[in-house]
């Protein structure tokens, strides 16, 4: 009889998680998963209720993108309710989601994640937190609390609440946005640009070089890949089509309603979150490490899989830098990582791009709706991945049935494999160390969940 | 000195973490007088041991406790319970904790319906679904019978609500905590604290859904001079609803969004019944009650403490 490690919780993560391995009795690992532990029922307790108001409820499916669960539930409404946003409604939306992505990474890289690579993934855990960055580098802490903060006060200002952000509404956005406003966001969105590309410098430099050979191994999986792009093949956070695409680099586009014919999900009896996969290409679903079928991944490392380029220059040069160093598809899942920071330089380029439009100020931000019978499929890239919510009404524009495919939920499959391979790579003999078992746990916190 | 704190969430969003962090260049200031001994958001303290061979959940002692989230499945029950006994005080933070939150709008189902209805979605592989098996039950927790505030498990000492708690009450708590003085927060209404025009009651008889934006004169307005919501005619939550949500700003949020309060700050009484209390404020009104589509959505922050329980059903045989 072997013996059981029981990682509980996993942390530095936004949800709960546990790992459990299993070693034979030479103390080697039979098997290893990661448990997902909760389950809060969107899906059935929306029924009944006023389509309009479910941007104001589903938004508490996650606090650290509320802003993602809002718009993309928006969207949803909008296609029930069978509206057009008005162009600046529409505009503003992707305003307030693009900054927000723009924070959130932010937070992230440097609040759950930076602690492992700047602090080291073998250092005591007292000190592997934001709270040992702090002491260790005052200065480059004050600096990022000022911007993510900066950031995450545009959102507050303008939109009177951010957590749990009410003022997308079916038809537009609850309020225009004034000249004054407007001079001023453009002139933080432009501070934190240059934090941005800072970051990406300073990670460049001090972070993964150091880290190269771990980037290399750990956690690595061979998985196709999905996110959201535009008519041109660009990356798009906020709206187009989406791409799913093969370990091999073919791949197949289709709108978000028709996310059914291509996306289905698994039950496992460990998780209480579903493990979606690939219907579309026919193969089925396993997560063989040597062998994987129908698994794909989501969030920032798919999305720049996927896209053919970034739309703004500055993210368009990294992203052909890192084409240079790992390729296309790029595996190696602690990229992740970098290929957020290159995520947060596009947020930032096209939330300027978006100010420096002049229909952002029109005041016509919200076309009039009335409630009817419908569905609608509503999509945006969050942080964590593709977020899809599909709803359909009756007559009263209630809602008589929700469907809701997570950003995260995408890479529950994946994070599995991840730390069965982590586990398998590190754990030999039943030789293993705190050390050990938070670098396994690094096998998650690349995705972020 | 510096005081200890541990922090765990439960069936929670993590918004009331983020608006910890939401601090900004305070959360810098609380740190230097308080000890994190464990937050699993941001350090890696684990219930098991850092090696992961422990044999029961065990959290370090601390000070203080803070909370958030409902509890919903017996982990949560067992985190809650072992916070209570390590931690001298404990705060609930946010509205799911107080009360329940938008969580607990689960209560209006029995578990059965709620597990049938997500196991069974339009992408959910169904037919290759083990019914013998059941639903996931292996290595999670299973779930409670319903979703529960805090104090219906265990004993809280301070009540901070909001969905989120504003970051200026979460400052101000923990610094009246380590300076150990009376915390104060607000305790009116969301109306009281609302200064946009009333004219009086009236006319009004029935309710418009919220579906076209409201009248607010120029874009720039202040919101003082914009009629009340609900004198305009959509349901607003403002007169059941804890005041507090616009911080040490004081207005409050949504409606300065020129959107009606939904009501996430719970009642203005702990005990308070938001639906209840709302239905009357309206009738009272000569405001017909039937015009609403539903009435559920008024306990949408506040269905523990059995205000929301599954529809009776007859028995059959």
């Amino acid at each position: 009889m072997g013996k059981v490690i029981n990682i509980q919780p996993i942390t530095r993560i936004e949800g709960h998680a546990s790992i459990c391995i299993h070693l034979n009795d030479d103390g080697n690992v039979e098997d290893a998963r990661v448990n997902f532990m909760s389950l809060r029922g969107f899906e059935k307790f929306v029924e009944g209720k006023p389509a309009e108001e479910l941007p104001r409820i589903v938004n508490r499916i996650c606090g650290i993108c509320p802003w993602m669960h809002h718009l993309a539930s928006n969207k949803a409404v909008d296609g029930c309710f069978g509206v057009v946003p008005t162009p600046a409604g529409h505009k503003l939306r992707e305003l307030m989601q693009t900054i927000s992505h723009a924070e959130d990474k932010l937070l992230h890289f440097f609040f759950l994640a930076a602690a492992d690579f700047v602090i080291g993934p073998d250092s005591d855990y007292a000190v592997r937190n934001v709270i040992g960055i702090v002491k260790a580098n005052p200065e480059l802490a004050t600096q990022v609390v000022k911007m993510r903060q900066m950031a995450k006060m545009i959102l507050d200002r303008f939109s009177k609440k951010t957590i749990h952000p009410v003022a997308g509404v079916p038809g537009g956005f609850a309020k225009p946005l004034l000249e004054e406003e407007r001079v001023d966001i453009l002139d933080k969105m432009r501070q934190i640009l240059d934090f941005a590309l800072f970051t990406m410098e300073f990670a460049k430099k001090e972070v993964f070089p150091k880290y190269l050979d771990t980037i290399q191994v750990l956690g690595v999986i061979k998985t196709g890949f999905i996110g959201t792009v535009d008519n041109d093949g660009a990356l798009n956070l906020y709206d187009g089509k989406l791409r799913l695409m093969k370990p091999d680099m073919t791949f197949e586009e289709f709108s978000p309603a028709d996310y059914t014919d291509h996306i289905s999900e698994k039950i496992i009896d460990h998780s209480y979150g579903k493990f979606p996969y690939a219907k579309s290409w026919n193969e089925g679903f396993s997560m063989d490490l040597e062998n994987p079928k129908g698994i794909y991944r989501a969030n920032t490392l798919a999305r720049i899989n996927v896209a053919d380029k970034m739309a703004t220059p500055r993210a368009q040069a990294e992203l052909e830098e890192f084409r240079s160093l790992f390729g296309r598809p790029a595996q190696a899942t602690l990229l992740y990582h970098y290929a957020r920071l290159i995520e947060e330089v596009y947020a930032c380029e096209r939330a300027i791009e978006i100010l420096e439009d002049t229909e952002i100020t029109d005041t016509n931000v919200r076309a009039k709706v009335e409630p009817k019978a419908g569905r609608g499929v509503g999509c945006v890239e969050a942080p964590r991945g593709t977020l899809i919510h599909d709803y359909t009404t009756d007559e009263n524009g209630l809602i008589k049935s929700a469907n809701l495919i997570v950003g995260t939920t995408h890479n529950l499959g994946p994070i599995n494999m991840s730390v069965n391979q982590a586990a398998r790579l590190l754990i030999k003999d039943g030789t293993y160390d705190e050390g050990t078992l938070n670098r396994i746990e690094m096998a998650v916190r690349a995705y972020d969940p | 000195m510096k005081v200890n704190v541990a922090s765990e969430w439960l069936n929670s969003c993590s918004g009331c973490e983020i608006s910890i962090i939401d601090m900004g260049e305070r959360l810098l200031d609380v740190l230097q007088v308080a000890e994190i001994v464990h937050l699993p958001a941001l350090m890696d303290s684990k219930y098991f041991g850092g090696l992961g061979d422990g044999t029961s959940l065990s959290i370090p002692s601390a000070d203080v406790g803070i909370i958030s989230g409902s509890i919903r499945n017996h982990e949560h029950l067992e985190v809650a319970r072992e916070m209570r006994k390590q931690c001298g005080l404990i705060i609930a933070l946010g509205t799911c904790a107080t009360h329940g939150g938008i969580p607990s709008l689960t209560n209006s189902y029995h578990n059965e319906e709620t597990l049938e209805r997500y196991y069974n979605t339009e992408s959910t592989d169904v037919d290759k679904k083990d019914k013998e098996h059941g639903y996931p039950s292996v290595d999670i927790p299973a779930l409670l019978d319903s979703c529960y505030a805090l104090d219906e498990k265990i004993k809280v000492d301070i009540y901070l609500p909001g969905c989120p708690p504003h970051p200026d009450h979460i400052f101000h708590a923990l610094v009246s905590l380590v300076q150990g003085t009376e915390i104060s927060l607000p305790d009116k209404s969301v109306c009281d604290t609302c200064p946009t025009v009333r004219e009086g009651k009236g006319k009004l008889k029935q309710l418009r859904r919220f579906l076209e934006s409201p009248a607010y004169g120029e874009p720039g307005e202040p919101i003082d001079k914009m009629r009340c919501l609900l004198e305009q005619g959509f349901l607003c939550m403002g007169p059941v609803t804890r005041g507090g949500c616009g911080g040490d700003g004081i207005l409050p949020r949504c409606i300065s969004a020129r959107v009606p309060c939904r009501g996430c700050y719970g009642p203005v009484r702990h005990e308070g019944n938001q639906r209840l209390d709302m239905l009357n404020a309206l009738a009272s009104n000569g405001i017909d009650v039937k015009s609403l589509p539903e009435s559920t959505s008024l306990l949408r922050f506040s269905g523990g403490h059995g205000m929301l329980r599954p529809k009776f059903k007859r028995k059959e045989i």
